[in-house]
């Protein structure tokens, strides 16, 4: 199986749109940086305009803490996007270039090809989430330094020490990359359904996109229908920036994305196992 | 040549597509050592057989086994021993020559080495280009890479699906040497599908031809072609007179057809020169003299006829 996994590996890093992710957050994240370098200061003040009557800010705000909450924020859409680059051709690649019919004719199972597909996907996302928080966090810290997190959510001000912070982002991260593999998987089982990698990248963008949409609108019937969705999850990454931590909204998140993982998954090989190889 | 193992054995196989019948009960067997030409025009139902000999599609109905085991149910076992060309060869096009050999035969589960994948490589004579990657590849290259690939696990069983398509003379006349080589020196079982009835004949002892998924021809190649068993077209100056001439003779009863001037005949070989030289000597002016073996005209017809559907 690790052979195999390996294969699949050197298969997904051979290709040029691999990179593109990483080449893209190579791009994006720097410029945050700089642009925090040279507007950082009005940027905090910005933040803080309505509370700076009531309070006194010491100490230094302007950190890689704040920068990489902001970065881990607004890339929330982008990253899916990113990740369906290689997990809609994972499968949907090998139709279009005709290549199924030399794998489904090697003495391979098709349950474990679809296992070993999904693991190097799955490698892939936690790759490419990990190269996010390197440089949010590692680059940003030689950049900016630590100092203590401020979160401004609505009417509430959230401040946690210098101490208290770096735990937080690692279990961030871990739940980014679970929410993200939901992605993935979502982009997989489209993969599995056409023979072209284009199809799943915009059906995954389009229900990404279409949920959020639903989920922001304030009636009641999508309010109610909001818990259920995937996407409503992925941003759960945040209840690590509460204090005290909500154990149960995490945990509830995290079995909602799990549910959604496992049934993109089942769905990928109930397909694939029945899939007539025409390509 | 009954008493010979048998390598593949159909049994009643059926695969339909919404309302198309690609396949319509089709039954065969090939034996151990065979060179089997699977022949039919396009759109007979050959690859749809061929991908279900390869599970890559399912059957509606009927048996297939490989080596004496069921397909459906030691796919994996079978498939250890099985290498394939199905329709036109595809590779990792990102790939060298050398890589793509190098992970088929990974996930095939064989020890690949440098000498394995370069011998497989030296035998299609690309052992020069196996830095360079596939996309580089002409056609006819690619057609050899995926022989190549197919060899790589040394399988006794050999499926080529048109193996030929879109090779230049040469290269149709190496893959016909490779394909009498392996079966000959190397005594590897091949099943050869092609829609062209004379690569068939210089390389199988067996073929079936089949049309509309259905089994039409089974049997020897050497009897099913005959070449003793022959009908001459013959087209004269002038058609009235000479079936004047021809109504007197014994010949009348050989006449299958006649078309304005042209005459079709059923002869043996070697009773043409008599017929040619009755007609000669009793003034009936020949354009043409042309003989076609029955069967090669029963594949042709089939052939036009799934053209022109």
């Amino acid at each position: 199986m690790l052979d195999l996994i390996s294969i699949e590996l050197y298969k997904i890093f051979k290709k040029w749109r691999t990179y593109i992710g990483f080449i893209a957050l190579g791009v994006l994240v720097p410029l945050i940086h700089i642009a925090m370098v040279l507007e950082g200061k009005n940027t905090i003040n910005f933040m803080t305009r309505n509370i700076q009557e009531s309070f006194v800010f010491v100490g230094n705000l302007l950190n890689t803490y704040l920068i990489s909450y902001i970065i881990l924020t607004s890339l929330a859409i982008h990253i899916p996007f990113l990740i369906t680059l290689v997990a809609g051709d994972l499968l949907a690649g090998e139709a279009t270039s005709g290549t199924y019919r030399l794998l489904i004719t090697r003495p391979i199972s098709r349950t474990k090809l679809i296992i070993v597909k999904f693991i190097a996907g799955w490698i892939y996302t936690n790759l490419l989430v990990l190269w996010l928080a390197f440089l949010s966090l590692v680059v940003g810290y030689f950049i900016f330094g630590t100092g203590e997190l401020l979160i401004i959510d609505g009417q509430m001000i959230v401040i946690f020490e210098r101490t208290d912070v770096l735990w937080r982002f690692l279990l961030a991260y871990g739940f980014a990359t679970l929410g993200m593999t939901a992605v993935a998987s979502l982009a997989f089982l489209f993969s599995s359904l056409v023979e072209n990698s284009i199809g799943p990248i915009i059906s995954t963008m389009a229900i990404i996109i279409v949920f959020v949409i639903l989920s922001a609108i304030q009636v009641e019937f999508f309010q109610n229908i909001k818990p259920y969705f995937f996407t409503t999850h992925i941003m759960s990454w945040r209840l690590f920036f509460e204090d005290p931590l909500d154990l149960k909204e995490i945990f509830k998140s995290a079995a909602n994305l799990l549910a959604h993982i496992v049934v993109f998954f089942g769905l990928t090989l109930f397909i694939f196992k029945k899939k007539d190889i025409l390509s | 040549m009954n008493e010979q193992i048998k390598v593949i054995e159909i049994k009643n196989l059926s695969k339909r597509f919404n309302n198309l019948t690609a396949v319509d009960e089709l039954n065969l067997n090939v034996y151990q050592g065979d060179v089997f030409g699977f022949l039919g025009p396009n759109g007979a139902g050959k690859s749809t057989t061929i991908r279900m000999l390869l599970t890559l599609i399912k059957p509606d109905s009927g048996s297939i086994k490989i080596f004496g085991k069921d397909l459906q149910k030691e796919r994996l076992e079978i498939l250890k021993n099985v290498g394939s060309i199905v329709e036109k060869p595809d590779f990792y096009g990102y790939l060298s020559a050398y890589k793509n050999l190098e992970i088929l035969g990974r996930i095939s589960g064989i020890e690949v080495n440098k000498n394995l994948i370069m011998k497989n490589l030296e035998i299609v004579g690309l052992a020069s280009r196996y830095k360079s990657k596939v996309k580089t590849f002409s056609h006819g290259m690619k057609q050899r890479l995926g022989i190549a690939q197919a060899l790589l696990h040394n399988p006794e069983l050999i499926i080529l699906d048109e193996p030929t398509t879109g090779l230049d003379p040469m290269g149709m006349k190496e893959i016909r040497e490779l394909i009498i080589h392996l079966s000959k020196e190397q005594k590897k079982t091949i099943f050869l599908s092609s829609h062209l009835l004379n690569e068939v004949e210089m390389v199988a002892n067996r073929m079936i031809i089949i049309n509309k998924g259905k089994t039409k021809v089974e049997g020897e190649v050497k009897e099913l072609l005959n070449k003793n068993r022959l009908f001459v077209t013959i087209e004269v100056e002038d058609g009235d007179s000479a079936i004047e001439i021809l109504k007197n003779s014994r010949w009348i009863e050989n006449i299958r057809n006649q078309i304005n001037n042209t005459f079709e005949f059923n002869v043996d070989s070697k009773e043409i020169p008599l017929l040619n030289k009755f007609l000669v000597e009793n003034g009936v002016m020949i354009n043409s003299i042309i003989p076609k073996r029955s069967l090669e005209e029963y594949f042709l017809t089939i052939t036009n006829e799934a053209a022109n559907a």
